[in-house]
C-alpha cells in the first residue's frame, strides 16, 4: 500500500512542478503578482509531496518490503538498519528521487530567503528551478520509478553492494547532491537575470552566497567520496581520476571559477557576460556528470547500471536546459558591456587569470574523461587513458593558478601599485623558499625540483592567506577588523595550502610494500615494525571474515593495534578488503590483507602514507571558508538596506571570498 | 559573428557527439595499420623479475597473444578471468604488456587474481606501447609464427570474440590451435 502512496504522491509533485515551473513565469512576464505567488506554493507542496514519496520508500526499505523491485535487489534481511537507509540511495532510483527531493529542498530554501527579491526576479528563479524538476520527475517516472512492484514479492533481498557498506559512503552521495544541485539556484538566478533582461550587479550579490554553499556542500562530498575510496576500496590510493570522481570535479572546478568571477562582477560589474557563462556552464557540467553516470556510455567503477533509454532521456534535457540556456545567452550578453577599466597589476587581473586557468583544468578533464569515447567510436574498444594522464596533464594549469594564487590575494581592486605589493610578497615568497627546502630535506630526507615545487606553493599559499588575518588582529580595537568574506576567502586560501602540502608529501614520500606475513612474524617497513600476532574468524552481520591483529612499534615502543579485514559477504559473495589504519596528522601506517597463501601465511600489503590526512583536512578548511564567506552580513541586509558597495581601493581587507 | 553564440555551437557540437555516443551500438574494429605488419620490435624487463628481459623473440615459431593491460584499467579485470580460462585450457601463450603501471601493484594485482600470462613485460613509461599503437588498456594482439600481427583487438576479452575473431583468423589461416 505505502508503495502506491509513493508512486500517487511522486505524480502529485510533478503536477505541482509544472504548476511551479509555468505559472510564476507567465506571471512575470506579465506583471501579474497572483500568479507569481503560485511559484511559492507550488515549490512548498512539491517539496511535502517529493518528502513523502521519499519516507515511503525509506519505509519499504526498514520493513524489508520485498515486494517492490528496487527494495528486493537492493537489501537484505539482515542488512543493518543504517545501510537498509542508505540504500535507499545506493543505486540509480533512489538516488535519484534523492537528488529530486535536494533540488525540491534548495527550491524552498530560495523561496524561503528570497524576500527581498523583486517579487517577479524571485519569481523566474522558482519557475526556472520548477522546469529543472518537471524534466527530473519525468525521468523518475518515465524510466527510473522506485515503486515498481515485484510480483510474486522475493522472500530475500540481493543484498545491498558490500562496497557501499560503510558509514562514508552511506552520507557521500547526499552531500554531493546537496552541492551539484546546488548549482541549480546559480543557473536560475542567471536565467532569470536574462529572462528580465536586468543584468546590473545586484544579480551577482543575490547569487553569491548560494553559490558558495552549494560549492561548500560538493567540496565536502569529493572529499568524503576521495576519503571513501582510501579506506575502502584497499588501494590506498585517494584519487582515481574515475569518469565518476571526474563527474563531480568539473562542476567544482568551474563553481571555484565561478565564485571568483562573481566576487569581480558584484564588486567591479566586469566580467558579466562571463560570469553567466560560468554560472549556465557549472550547472551544465552536473548534468553532464549525471548523463555520464547514469547514462553507463563511460565505464567506470561505479557507474550505475546500464540502460540506453535513460541515457537518451537525460541527454534530451540536458540538451533542452543547457541548448535553452546558451541561445539566451546569446541573445542577451551582446547588450552587456562594461566601461569600467582595471590596471594591468590589479586584483581583477589576477581573478581572470585565475577564471582562464580553472577553465583550462576543466577542459582537460572533460578532454581525458571524454576521450574514451571517442576512441570507443572511432576503434570499437571500450578502454580507459588511466591516471598517467590526468597526473602529469592536470598540473599545467594548477601549478601557475597556486603561484598566482598568493599574489592576488593581495593586489586591490582596479589598480595596484608595484612597489608596497610587493613588499607585502616579501615575507610569504622568503618563507617559502626556505620551507620549500626544509621541509623535504631535513624532514623526510630528501629533494627535488618537484618536491621544492610542491613544497614552496604549499607555503606561499599558507602565509599569504596568513596575512590578512594576522592583519585585522594585530589592528587597534575600533577599527573595522576583518570582514567575514574576507576572512572566509583566507580560511579557504589556508585549507588549498594544506591540501596541496598533503598531496606533494604523501606522492614522495609514501611507502607500500607487499609482503607474506604469518601469526608471529613481523616485518619493518619505513621505520615501522608490523607485527603479525594473530589471525581469527570474526562473525559480522551479513559477513563473515577473517581478521589479522597487528601491532605497530616504532623503535621498541608500541604505538597500536589495527585489525585489518577480508570479508566474505554472504549473500552477493564477494570477497572485500577492510583495511585497519592507524590515522594520524603526520602519518597513516594502512595494513590491508591480501591473499592466504598457504603454511597460514598471507600477502599483506602495508603502507605509510606521510600526511595523507592534510588531503582532506585541506578540503575541511576549505569548506569552512565558504561557510564563513555565506555568513557575511552583507547577505543579510534587508532590501531596504541595500545599497551599492562602494569601489574603495583598500586592497586585502577587502572581501573577496 | 556573434561571439556569444560560440558556447552554443561548442555545446551543440558536444550534444551531438554524446547522441552518436550512445546510438554507438555495434562496435566494429576498424584496421590497426600494424595488421599484416610485423610485429614492432622490442626488449623489455619482465614484470616479476627486472633481471629476465623479454622481447619480440620469445612470440616467433607458434601463434600467441599480447595483451596490454594495467592495474589502473576497470576493463582489466572484467577481462582477467577469461584470460584466466584461456590460459588454463592451454589453447595458446598468453604474453602481457604491463603497460604505464607500478611494479608492486601489477604483481600484488597477479597474486590476487591469478597470472594468465607466460610472462609480462613490464613498459613503465609507455614507450614500447606506443612502438605497438596502443591507444589504451585492454588491448590484445594476435601474432602468428612469423612475428606478423594479424589482429588487434580494443576492449575486454570475452569467449565469444575469442571464437570470432580470433580463433577463425589463425583457422583460415591453416594453422589449426
Amino acid at each position: 500500500m505505502l508503495p502506491e502512496v509513493g508512486q500517487f504522491a511522486l505524480i502529485l509533485a510533478l503536477s505541482l512542478a509544472i504548476c511551479q515551473s509555468v505559472l510564476p513565469l507567465v506571471g512575470a512576464h506579465r506583471g501579474d503578482a497572483a500568479m507569481m505567488r503560485v511559484g511559492r506554493t507550488a515549490a512548498t507542496g512539491q517539496f511535502v509531496f517529493l518528502a513523502v514519496a521519499f519516507a515511503c520508500l525509506v519505509w519499504a526499505f526498514l520493513s524489508d518490503d520485498f515486494s517492490v523491485l528496487y527494495v528486493a535487489n537492493h537489501s537484505q534481511l539482515s542488512l543493518p538498519t543504517m545501510y537498509k537507509v542508505s540504500a535507499v540511495w545506493g543505486a540509480h532510483e533512489g538516488s535519484l528521487l534523492l537528488w529530486i527531493l535536494i533540488l525540491a529542498a534548495w527550491t524552498v530554501a530560495v523561496a524561503r530567503f528570497s524576500g527581498d527579491l523583486p517579487e517577479a526576479f524571485s519569481a523566474r528563479v522558482i519557475g526556472v528551478l520548477g522546469f529543472l524538476s518537471v524534466g527530473f520527475l519525468l525521468f523518475a517516472i518515465l524510466t527510473s520509478n522506485p515503486f515498481d512492484r515485484l510480483v510474486p514479492a522475493a522472500a530475500d533481498g540481493g543484498d545491498l553492494n558490500p562496497l557501499l557498506q560503510d558509514p562514508g559512503l552511506a552520507i557521500h552521495p547526499p552531500l554531493l547532491y546537496i552541492g551539484y544541485v546546488g548549482f541549480s539556484v546559480a543557473f536560475a538566478f542567471a536565467i532569470a537575470a536574462m529572462l528580465s533582461g536586468d543584468l546590473d550587479r545586484t544579480w551577482a550579490k543575490w547569487t553569491r552566497p548560494w553559490t558558495t554553499l552549494a560549492w561548500m556542500f560538493l567540496t565536502l562530498g569529493i572529499a568524503l567520496g576521495s576519503w571513501w575510496a582510501y579506506y575502502e576500496l584497499g588501494w590506498g590510493g585517494w584519487w582515481f581520476w574515475d569518469a565518476v570522481e571526474n563527474a563531480s570535479f568539473m562542476p567544482w572546478l568551474i563553481g571555484t571559477a565561478l565564485i571568483h568571477s562573481l566576487a569581480v562582477t558584484e564588486r567591479r560589474g566586469l566580467f558579466k557576460s562571463w560570469t553567466l557563462l560560468l554560472a549556465i556552464t557549472a550547472f551544465s557540467l552536473s548534468l553532464l556528470g549525471t548523463f555520464l553516470v547514469r547514462s553507463g556510455i563511460i565505464v567506470s567503477v561505479h557507474a550505475f547500471a546500464t540502460d540506453p533509454t535513460r541515457g537518451f532521456f537525460i541527454l534530451s534535457f540536458l540538451a533542452v536546459v543547457v541548448i535553452g540556456a546558451l541561445a539566451l545567452y546569446a541573445w542577451r550578453a551582446p547588450s552587456l558591456d562594461s566601461d569600467a577599466g582595471f590596471g594591468l597589476l590589479s586584483r581583477e587581473t589576477f581573478l581572470l587569470l585565475n577564471n582562464v586557468l580553472f577553465v583550462v583544468a576543466t577542459a582537460l578533464v572533460l578532454i581525458g574523461t571524454l576521450s574514451p569515447l571517442v576512441i570507443e567510436m572511432a576503434t570499437g574498444g571500450k578502454i580507459s587513458i588511466g591516471p598517467p594522464w590526468f597526473n602529469v596533464a592536470f598540473l599545467v594549469p594548477t601549478l601557475p593558478l597556486v603561484i598566482l594564487l598568493g599574489m592576488g590575494m593581495h593586489a586591490a581592486w582596479r589598480k595596484q601599485p608595484a612597489q608596497p605589493w610587493a613588499r607585502v610578497l616579501r615575507i610569504p615568497a622568503i618563507v617559502a623558499v626556505v620551507l620549500g627546502v626544509v621541509i623535504p630535506l631535513f624532514i623526510y630526507g630528501r629533494i627535488s625540483i618537484l618536491l621544492f615545487v610542491g613544497c614552496a606553493a604549499a607555503a606561499w599559499i599558507l602565509v599569504s592567506s596568513l596575512i590578512p588575518i594576522v592583519r585585522s588582529l594585530r589592528r587597534e580595537k575600533g577599527s573595522a577588523g576583518i570582514t567575514r568574506a574576507a576572512l572566509g576567502m583566507s580560511v579557504a586560501h589556508f585549507g588549498m595550502g594544506l591540501f596541496v602540502i598533503g598531496v606533494t608529501i604523501v606522492s614522495a614520500f609514501g611507502v607500500e610494500s607487499d609482503r607474506a606475513l604469518q601469526p608471529g612474524q613481523s616485518i619493518e617497513v619505513a621505520g615501522h615494525e608490523f607485527e603479525m600476532k594473530e589471525l581469527r574468524n570474526v562473525q559480522g552481520p551479513n559477513f563473515s571474515a577473517i581478521e589479522a591483529v597487528v601491532d605497530i612499534r616504532k623503535d621498541g615502543d608500541f604505538i597500536a593495534t589495527v585489525r585489518p579485514q577480508k570479508r566474505q559477504y554472504l549473500v552477493q559473495k564477494s570477497p572485500m578488503t577492510e583495511a585497519g589504519i592507524h590515522p594520524g596528522l603526520d602519518k597513516d601506517l594502512f595494513v590491508a590483507l591480501g591473499d592466504q597463501l598457504g603454511n597460514g601465511a598471507w600477502s599483506v600489503r602495508i603502507q605509510y602514507k606521510p600526511m595523507i590526512r592534510f588531503i582532506w583536512l585541506g578540503a575541511l578548511v576549505m569548506a569552512l571558508g565558504g561557510i564563513i564567506a555565506v555568513s557575511d552580513r552583507r547577505y543579510r541586509v534587508k532590501a531596504t538596506a541595500r545599497d551599492a558597495v562602494p569601489d574603495t581601493v583598500t586592497g586585502t581587507g577587502e572581501a573577496t571570498a | 559573428m556573434n561571439r556569444f553564440l560560440w558556447p552554443l555551437i561548442i555545446v551543440a557540437g558536444l550534444i551531438v557527439f554524446l547522441v552518436m555516443g550512445l546510438r554507438h551500438g555495434d562496435p566494429r574494429a576498424l584496421p590497426s595499420p600494424f595488421i599484416g605488419k610485423a610485429a614492432p620490435e622490442f626488449e623489455l624487463p619482465t614484470l616479476k623479475n627486472p633481471e629476465v628481459r623479454i622481447g619480440k623473440q620469445n612470440l616467433l615459431g607458434q601463434y600467441s597473444i599480447v595483451n596490454v593491460w594495467a592495474t589502473w584499467c576497470v576493463m582489466c579485470r572484467a577481462e582477467h578471468g577469461f584470460l584466466m580460462d584461456l590460459a588454463a585450457s592451454r589453447t595458446i601463450p598468453i604474453y602481457g604488456i604491463n603497460w604505464r603501471d607500478s611494479r608492486p601493484d601489477a604483481i600484488r594485482w597477479l597474486d590476487e587474481l591469478g597470472d594468465p600470462y607466460i610472462a609480462s613485460a613490464f613498459d613503465a613509461d609507455g614507450r614500447v606501447g606506443i612502438d605497438w599503437g596502443v591507444y589504451g588498456a585492454p588491448e590484445t594482439f594476435l601474432v602468428d609464427p612469423g612475428g606478423t600481427v594479424i589482429y588487434k583487438h580494443l576492449g575486454p576479452l570475452d569467449a565469444d570474440i575469442w571464437q570470432r575473431e580470433f580463433v577463425a583468423r589463425m583457422n583460415s589461416r591453416g594453422a589449426g590451435t
